[in-house]
């Protein structure tokens, strides 16, 4: 018969289960850690915000120096603020991803390129806005407008589009590009029907997290397009326009007086239109990985 | 009897000095199921790709030597490659279906090279997916996803996808290494069917399988070709011993 092991040989056992057990709490209690504070600063954000939300405050022009009144400039300047960078960095960034992913050739200047376009995303914000400054409002004369804050937020957006859109063509099986050649595809037509296809859910995932960037950025706009105090809508892309994270700084430093449910309703305003953009991402990216068979 | 294919000292090395080939001198018949055996590494798939310049897309260093199909020197940089490739079609060892739906995978080569008149394409698919006979099999979920088939069924598809193409010359590489017996035996009984129309160049993936269904044989060793012959042959009286060697199992 055999002797059940003594007590001496469980105990180094039990202790590694503690330890086992000390490891999963830490670990466990650190990953929700890390979901407090951004729970935190919504709750703060509502509770402070919410209760200056109504259809006036969405809809109406700021009165009385933006301490009464609404936000409409600022939410229509935001909105045109992020069309505008979408239409300049979205083709431009996917080509670029494209050219970098299926037609360069690995040599020094690919990648000459890809270190600018890592460098160029390490760039502080408020250098874009110094370069938009010079580039597009003085040199090319586009003045403080629309055109040249969305010009100046499209190249703060690049890097972030073309890497993404990058990794989700390279996701792309190899395998499926060796198939359609050998049926007679030429490059191009390849891309075009197979790869960019399977690639849209993560090209959508990149175009959103670039223009949700640039959608919130305060410095490139600063002295590129936005207006401290304009009480009526843009006319044209050449206007200068209000925007949500610009007005949020005003209405926070320099106007005496502000009521706060004022600033934390922009605010709130402002969070929601991100999350907002966040959430049709989410669904124009599980629609197209529902397409996707492999 | 005609050489469809004639190469002539042909050699090709990878830029990573892998499966090599060197001065492969081979005259395959039109018509015929000619099969390539040998030892795995010996060269079979990237001679293989040879025809139809599907090598172009890997990293190769050198090739030297002559290709000639129907006396067209395929070499050539100023051939028309899309063309070349729409004559000669390729089934891959793995099934790989492109990630669209089982009538758009056969269709696929065809509306690239032009084809836009539905009923054209239509009856295209349908014929393509008959002789691979996948057709009774799938005819009733022509839209689903191709990757909802069976490995076999995507072999099959595979094949017919080639067909749709009407090609002179089908390559197919170690095509059922993927597949049951069953599946296997399928995809056999179609090969022998298509004969009659098309030059088949087959890397089976065994020896047995070249004994069951090619009529010519070609065994490669470390990207030289040692012996081309009759499938008779070739399993009965090798002339060179190391094809003894591999046929009778000694090595492999």
């Amino acid at each position: 018969m055999t002797k059940i092991p003594a007590s001496g040989n469980a105990s180094p056992v039990l202790k590694q289960l503690i330890f086992q057990q000390i490891g999963f709490s830490v670990v466990t209690a650190l990953a929700i850690l890390t979901v407090l504070p951004i729970i935190a600063v919504l709750v703060y954000i509502i509770y402070l915000g919410a209760p200056a939300i109504s259809w006036e405050f969405l809809t109406a022009m700021p009165q009385n120096g933006m301490r009464s009144g609404g936000i409409w400039p600022a939410i229509v300047g935001t909105f045109y603020l992020t069309l505008g960078t979408a239409i300049f960095s979205v083709p431009l960034g996917v080509a670029s991803a494209i050219y970098l992913s299926e037609y360069a050739p690995e040599n020094r200047l690919t990648r000459l390129i890809r270190l600018a376009i890592i460098n160029l995303a390490g760039v502080p914000s408020v250098v874009y806005g110094l370069f938009g400054l010079g580039l597009f409002v003085i040199f090319l004369n586009f003045g403080t407008s629309i055109l040249s804050a969305s010009l100046t937020l499209s190249i703060m957006t690049l890097p972030v589009i073309i890497s993404t859109t990058e990794e989700a063509l390279r996701a792309v099986p190899q395998s499926f590009r060796v198939v359609s050649v050998s049926l007679g595809a030429t490059k191009w037509q390849t891309i075009r029907r197979i790869v960019l296809p399977q690639s849209t859910a993560g090209i959508l995932t990149g175009v959103v997290l670039g223009l949700e960037r640039a959608a919130g950025e305060t410095a490139p706009i600063l002295f590129t397009g936005a207006a401290f105090f304009l009480p009526r809508l843009p006319n044209s892309p050449l206007d200068a326009t209000m925007a949500l994270p610009y007005h949020l700084f005003v209405i926070s430093t320099q106007v005496p007086g502000m009521p706060i449910q004022i600033q934390y309703g922009t605010v709130l305003v402002l969070v929601a239109f991100v999350v907002l953009m966040n959430i049709i991402a989410t669904i124009l990216r599980s629609r197209a990985r529902a397409r996707r068979s492999w | 009897m005609t050489d469809k294919i004639i190469v002539e000292n042909f050699s090709l090395t990878y830029s990573d000095g892998t499966e090599s080939l060197f001065d492969v001198d081979i005259h395959i018949p039109g018509n015929k199921i000619t099969a390539l055996i040998g030892p795995a590494g010996g060269g079979k798939s990237t001679f293989l790709r040879i025809f139809n310049r599907l090598n172009d897309l890997a990293d190769v260093r050198e090739v030297r030597g002559n290709v000639l199909i129907d006396d067209v020197d395929i070499l050539d940089p100023e051939l028309d490659v899309i063309a070349l490739r729409r004559k000669i079609g390729i089934v891959f060892s793995r099934p790989l279906p492109l990630p669209l739906t089982i009538y758009q995978n056969v269709s696929y080569g065809l509306e690239i090279a032009g084809e836009r008149n539905k009923n054209k394409l239509n009856a295209g698919v349908e014929h393509a997916l008959q002789m691979a006979e996948l057709w009774e099999e799938v005819k009733g979920r022509l839209f689903d996803s191709a990757y909802s088939l069976s490995g076999g069924q995507q072999q099959r598809l595979c094949l017919a996808r080639t067909l749709a193409l009407e090609p002179e010359i089908i390559l197919l590489d170690e095509p059922t290494s993927a597949l049951d017996p069953v599946a296997t035996a399928k995809i056999e009984s179609s090969l022998s069917e298509l004969k009659n129309q098309y030059t088949i160049i087959i890397a089976p993936h065994n020896t047995q399988q070249a004994g069951r269904i090619a009529d010519y044989v070609a065994f490669f060793l470390q990207g030289r070709m040692i012996e081309f012959s009759s499938v008779e042959n070739i399993f009965t009286r090798p002339v060179d011993e190391r094809t003894q060697d591999y046929i009778s199992g000694k090595f492999g």
